[in-house]
């Protein structure tokens, strides 16, 4: 059966590690923090300015002045710090952020990756994520496999006008967990009871795939 | 002490007219200077290139002036939520220049900096690293970006002085702190507006100098764009 937001959110958790610095995108990203290990020292940034980001405020004490990037009430927790935008990026460039999770519209098997406009129908800008994607060290995307029309989003040449170029790392979509290697994407998990079939015929891209593909566990 | 205080938001914005290139403080709504911009529909001060990181709301912060058409150009990184600037920007009234988020910023505290030009991964093998020199740093791609260049910069601070020292609160810092100095006037519309003396020097983030003028806002609604609440255990 094909994941939920929730269940990729669940799945990315797993890649959160003890004394990470996370940026997390708009959507299926920011569902990430709910599921992450409550036994490891995270902190998540938001690039508009908050560095130690809590769960949302209970009703009646959300606060105007403190949001996320996604513009959402939240809180923060005790070690929090607030910035400026010139300095929330500059710590996103010089690289102390250590994962960035984001989603996207398409990735291609060199990394590259599309989630800003779609021409003559949809622009809402890149906001944060080019400096992101430009700058940070490991990068996974949250996205569906396919869109609405079915067609495969996870291509071998990106078909829209481009976020980042060779970035990405890692991919976690309803169907498959893929990793960028060199060579392209590689088949690393597949959703419980989600063939391998299934996943090359929503799959543009060449998969590689060595041995037995095992299904990703989600506890 | 300079005094930078001035009485009213009419006061404050003299000298803004037809044609002008502002910087607008705020990140969503959060921190815009929501006086001023109330001023400037007004005023009906047209033709105007704001650069902001987003353009509103259709009610409410620059949708308000994108509504009665006073925006010849919006310099941002981000204008979803935005119907109405989705429409001018389609149909071509508006012209609109995306600029990443980042990158965005450092313009702002380049031109707050005095430093004219500076490299960025960022956007670089993209339609924004189009005409722009590109060169090699520590084996990655950089695009050299320019400082911005604006007749004012409007931002909100939490509290200030009359010598034009600012306090943010939260999140609102965001645009607010590196538009301060970035053009050739800065005007701050504040919560509180406090006599000299009254602010610990060590708690200042932008110090008067960045700042000629200094305002009380009459009125903030401080509107939240996304309600998010959890309940209560």
């Amino acid at each position: 059966m094909a994941l939920d937001k929730n269940d990729i959110a669940k799945r990315i958790a797993q890649e959160v590690k003890d004394k990470y610095f996370v940026n997390l995108g708009i959507g299926i990203p920011t569902l990430v923090a709910n599921y992450v290990r409550t036994d490891i020292s995270v902190e998540f940034q938001s690039e508009n300015g908050v560095l130690g980001m809590g769960p949302f405020p209970f009703e009646g004490e959300e606060d105007a002045d403190v949001i996320n990037a996604g513009k959402q009430t939240i809180t923060t927790l005790p070690g929090a710090s607030f910035f400026d935008s010139a300095f929330s990026f500059g710590m996103i460039r010089s690289q102390k952020v250590d994962l960035t999770i984001l989603g996207a519209m398409e990735v291609a098997e060199n990394g590259d990756i599309a989630n800003w406009k779609i021409p003559g129908k949809m622009v809402k800008g890149m906001g944060g994520a080019m400096d992101l994607v430009a700058s940070a060290e490991n990068i996974i995307v949250a996205m569906m496999h396919v869109n609405k029309a079915g067609e495969s989003k996870i291509l071998k040449k990106c078909t829209l006008p481009l976020t980042g170029v060779g970035c990405v790392k890692k991919v976690v979509t309803e169907l498959a967990v893929m990793e960028i290697t060199p060579k392209g994407f590689k088949l690393l998990e597949r959703a419980p009871g989600v063939s391998v079939e299934h996943i090359i015929a929503s799959t543009e891209a060449e998969l590689i795939i060595e041995g037995e593909i095992p299904e990703m566990v989600n506890s | 002490m300079i005094n930078k205080k001035v009485n009213s938001v009419q006061e404050a914005l003299q000298g803004i007219e037809d044609n002008m290139t502002i910087m607008l403080g705020g990140f969503g709504l959060c921190g815009i200077p929501e006086n001023s911009i109330a001023e400037l529909v007004q005023k009906g001060t047209t033709n105007l290139t704001c650069i902001s990181n987003n353009a509103g709301v259709d009610d409410f912060g620059l949708g308000l002036l994108l509504q009665k058409r006073q925006i010849k150009k919006m310099i941002s990184s981000y204008v979803g939520e935005n119907a109405e600037f989705e429409r001018q920007m389609l149909s071509g009234e508006l012209d609109v220049e995306l600029t990443p988020q980042g990158t965005l910023a450092e313009k702002c505290r380049a031109a707050q900096a005095g430093i004219p030009a500076f490299f960025t991964p960022a956007g670089y093998g993209t339609e924004v690293a189009e005409g722009k020199e590109v060169r090699e740093f520590n084996g990655k791609m950089h695009i050299m970006e320019l400082a911005y260049k604006a007749d004012f910069a409007i931002v909100k601070a939490w509290k200030g002085d009359e010598a034009g020292n600012l306090i943010f609160k939260g999140t609102a810092r965001n645009f607010n702190a590196p538009m301060a100095g970035a053009a050739k006037i800065t005007i701050a519309e504040v919560e509180e507006l406090v006599p000299v003396g009254s602010l610990d020097p060590n708690q200042i983030h932008i110090p008067g100098i960045m700042v000629q003028r200094i305002f009380k806002g009459e009125k903030f609604e401080k509107r939240i764009e996304q309600r998010t609440t959890r309940k209560r255990e």
